[in-house]
């Protein structure tokens, strides 16, 4: 079976192989081919003579162009610090109040913000700042440890309960598991604690006031105040609003009251920079406008 | 199938099936307080089985000398099915991890359905699975027809077969568990590695000893790239699966290579096995398939030539494009996309070929959905080469790497490529293999083919839209100088593609399921009929093979 035939549809000639009916045929490799492959063979060559390419022993051909990618890098994150430094070191050397009024610099604290919040902070306080169950909503006005721009750069900073040797520290305790209030003695807070915020409550909770009023006297006062309105020294909640970050429902303040509760927040410094907290201080004070 | 073998392959056979087995014990020991101690049950079960399979048939008459005239078929058989099995799994797995990515509670919690884990499922399904069990079947469907000779014996390619499904085993089991080396498409420990390894020697010495014995005097170009295939996958395998267990008794192992090094090792293998496997093995099944069902003579034998040692050297230096702008040098990363550059000539006159093989039988494109495959399969192989040289250039590669662009480029690869061209032999052998004239439905080839086809587009042109979107969204800052989006802001807008791409997959998953009802079908027509020996066409009358030949 080693004879060449005649193609009929293309009139070439077959090379005379066949496999199992399989016949190739004698076309010579089209000249576009060749053409393509000489232009690459060439893009690569002259590629080479530019750039990095070869190796040889220890060294390698560095290129016409004498371009490195590492110095290229590193000329490139200079430049656009340097670009950014005629705002950002306005940033470090002023003050927050005198920031917050000049409006320049805080339409770049809002620009920013937004990307330096969504990529560090939006995983437990959500893009939006409104946090979710067991983690604060940073736009509602209320505060554990307190508003103002150089507290929350503080709180940034060191982190709540965090590994920071300066940590802030705040603990919830764990009333009913460590067994200092009874069962029926934290159903009564627990409705004592649902009427300062003028929830409405249900008629068995409302016959636990009087008890509630009692323990939360003798246990709770200590951080929560004896009007409940909280101590930002201890990072101890408001109860008086609306504010939940546990949830203010009979079932959630229940689970608090009884097992405790220990939030933890990291500490962001070593991890942002100086002016990058201070940046974030100032435009988490901005979540509350909602005007983004 | 075992009433086929003889008393001494029989014997063989269990003798090998017992040595597996006490592996299997010695590493359910050694491992019983780690989760080695459960692949080495799976390896004592397939041991006993293989063992009990074997017994069952043991006494029954041998095959006589007349099954020396005919080629030997039955390892292809059960390799298009397992095949099949695996497309379906693998391909399940893979519209699982897309819908995941768009509703991340669909773990429903369990550790095992975490995206770590069921995306190797995923890939290894797909890729080894689906597309190895293809390569064997029809490696050794093809080396027969091409070289006129039957296979060397009939329990190595059983064991290879058989042996390989092992390997997949484990790995998508071992996945599930959590094991995995971390290394892409080399997931697999250190046993299944070596396990790996002796099956792959097999392999290519089934392959050798055929060749030895071949008819006729030209090696066909499909059995190159098969070859090609076999040998340097064997390569990449070995060198890149270099590791030291942490102790015998333990699934764990660290890899001999540190750092960069690491990177560019793992890179070499993972680009080459996109060459060697995804790319050689399948233009192997091209060559043969495509002429074939068509009917018409390759159109360049010289073209074929060129292509085969283009491809060849050229993939070997590309790996390192994987690695632009990391800590990876400069050089490393300028010879691999130059040498990816180049690359595209021979890939695009590979494909070129295959269409221009289909000059006459056009009107065979327009009515048969089985060549159409083949057809679509070479343009996506064009689109997809020429994707990947694109985006091995540096200044694109700093948009498109880490983006769904480089996805959506697999997948057209993957789906467009490497699945078009596996169904499309799957439909043209199915029918020689079981001896019917036809599949059992050309209907339902037709409407496979257009569900493959429109799920791919649909996933593919979601990731570029999403994969430039992502990258683009990367690079924007703002007139602060700060970036402009966060990675949220990303995320959020990729959700529609991501769903889109979820579509996408399920249309091609559904595709495969008809293909499996469609060949299934067919099996039990053949069975119900007599064999139709007229539809022995492509094996060639009075061929006399001698034992040992």
């Amino acid at each position: 079976m080693d004879h060449a035939e005649r193609d009929p549809v293309t009139g070439r000639m077959t090379t005379g192989h066949e496999w199992n009916g399989i016949e190739e045929l004698d076309t010579p490799v089209p000249r576009v081919v060749l053409f393509f492959l000489a232009a690459a063979t060439l893009f690569a060559i002259g590629y080479w003579l530019l750039m990095p390419a070869w190796p040889l022993g220890w060294t390698y051909t560095k290129g016409l162009l004498g371009i490195d990618q590492r110095q290229v890098v590193t000329q490139q994150v200079q430049e656009a610090a340097a670009e950014r430094a005629s705002w950002t070191s306005r940033i470090e050397q002023t003050s927050f109040a005198e920031i917050a009024a000049d409006p320049a610099l805080m339409r770049h604290v809002r620009d920013t913000g937004r990307t330096l919040f969504a990529d560090n902070c939006g995983v437990c306080h959500g893009t939006d700042g409104k946090g979710g169950p067991g983690y604060p909503n940073l736009a509602s006005g209320a505060w554990l440890w307190g508003g103002d721009p150089e507290t929350i750069a503080q709180t940034i900073r060191v982190g709540i309960n965090s590994t920071s040797k300066d940590t802030r520290a705040a603990q919830m305790l764990a009333f009913g598991r460590d067994g200092v209030l009874d069962r029926a003695q934290v159903l009564a807070v627990t409705a004592y604690a649902r009427s300062l915020s003028g929830q409405t409550l249900l008629e068995a909770e409302q016959a636990r006031l009087p008890a509630g009023k009692e323990v939360f006297a003798a246990n709770c006062v200590a951080c929560h105040g004896t009007e409940g309105k909280g101590m930002r020294d201890l990072g101890a909640p408001d109860l008086t609003d609306t504010v939940w970050t546990y949830g203010g429902d009979a079932q959630s303040v229940y689970a608090s009251i009884h097992s405790g509760r220990q939030g933890h927040m990291p500490h962001w410094e070593g991890r942002l920079s100086a002016a990058e907290i201070k940046l974030l201080a100032l435009y988490v004070g901005t979540l509350k406008e909602g005007a983004r | 199938m075992i009433s086929a073998l003889t008393l001494a392959e029989r014997q063989l056979a269990i003798a090998v099936s017992l040595l597996l087995a006490l592996c299997g014990l010695a590493m359910a020991i050694a491992g019983r307080d780690d989760l080695l101690g459960v692949h080495g049950a799976i390896v004592l079960l397939f041991g006993i089985g293989g063992i009990f399979l074997v017994l069952s048939k043991y006494f029954e008459p041998e095959p006589s000398d007349e099954r020396l005239t005919r080629y030997y078929d039955d390892p292809t058989k059960v390799g298009i099915v397992l095949s099949l099995a695996w497309a379906v799994v693998g391909m399940f797995f893979g519209v699982w991890v897309a819908a995941l990515l768009a509703w991340p509670d669909l773990t429903f919690d369990a550790g095992w359905a975490s995206f770590g884990r069921i995306r190797p499922v995923h890939t290894s399904g797909v890729i080894f699975g689906f597309g190895g069990n293809a390569l064997i079947a029809t490696s050794f469907h093809v080396l027969q027809r091409t070289s006129r000779a039957r296979l060397p014996d009939q329990f190595s390619p059983w064991f290879v077969l058989i042996g390989y499904n092992l390997f997949c085993v484990i790995a998508a089991s071992g996945y599930l568990m959590g094991l995995t080396q971390s290394k892409e498409y080399a997931e697999p420990e250190w046993y299944a590695d070596l396990w790996l390894v002796v099956v792959w020697v097999t392999y290519f010495l089934i392959y050798i000893r055929t060749l030895q014995r071949r008819k006729e005097p030209h090696i066909y170009v499909a059995n190159w790239y098969y070859m090609a295939f076999i040998l340097v996958v064997a390569v990449l395998h070995i060198v890149n699966n270099l590791a030291l267990p942490i102790s015998l008794g333990s699934a764990k192992s660290y890899t001999v290579y540190s750092g960069v090094q690491d990177a560019m090792v793992q890179w070499w293998y993972g680009h080459n096995a996109v060459a060697f496997f995804l790319t050689a093995g399948f233009l192997g099944m091209m060559y043969y398939y495509l002429p074939k069902r068509a009917g018409r003579p390759i159109f360049s034998y010289r073209l074929s030539i060129i292509s085969f040692w283009g491809i060849t050297f050229m993939y070997m230096w590309a790996g390192s494009h994987h690695l632009h702008y990391t800590a990876l040098p400069q050089w490393v990363q300028t010879l691999g996309m130059t040498f990816s550059v180049v690359l595209l000539v021979p890939s695009w006159a590979s494909a070129g070929n295959a269409l221009a093989t289909l000059n006459g039988a056009w009107h065979k494109v327009r009515d048969d959905a089985t060549l159409r495959f083949m057809m679509v399969a070479a343009v996506f192989y064009g689109l997809s080469t020429f994707e990947g040289s694109f985006m091995a250039i540096r200044a694109v590669n700093s948009l498109s790497h880490y983006t769904d662009w480089t996805v959506g480029h697999v997948h057209a690869g993957a789906l467009g490529w490497v699945a078009m061209i596996t169904f499309g032999s799957i439909y043209a052998l199915v029918p020689w293999m079981w001896k019917v004239k036809q599949i059992y439905s050309p209907k339902l080839v037709e409407v496979h083919f257009w569900l493959a086809l429109s799920g791919t587009i649909i996933y593919v042109f979601a990731m570029w839209n999403s994969g430039i979107i992502q990258g683009l969204m990367w690079r924007t800052y703002n007139d602060s100088g700060t970036l402009a989006y966060s990675f949220i802001d990303s995320l959020v807008a990729m959700h529609p593609y991501y769903i889109a791409r979820t579509v996408g997959g399920l249309l091609f998953l559904i595709g495969a399921i008809v293909a499996s009802y469609n060949v299934w079908m067919t099996i039990r027509m053949a069975r119900s009929q007599a064999p139709e020996h007229a539809a022995e066409a492509d094996i060639p009358a009075g061929t006399a093979l001698q034992p040992g030949e």
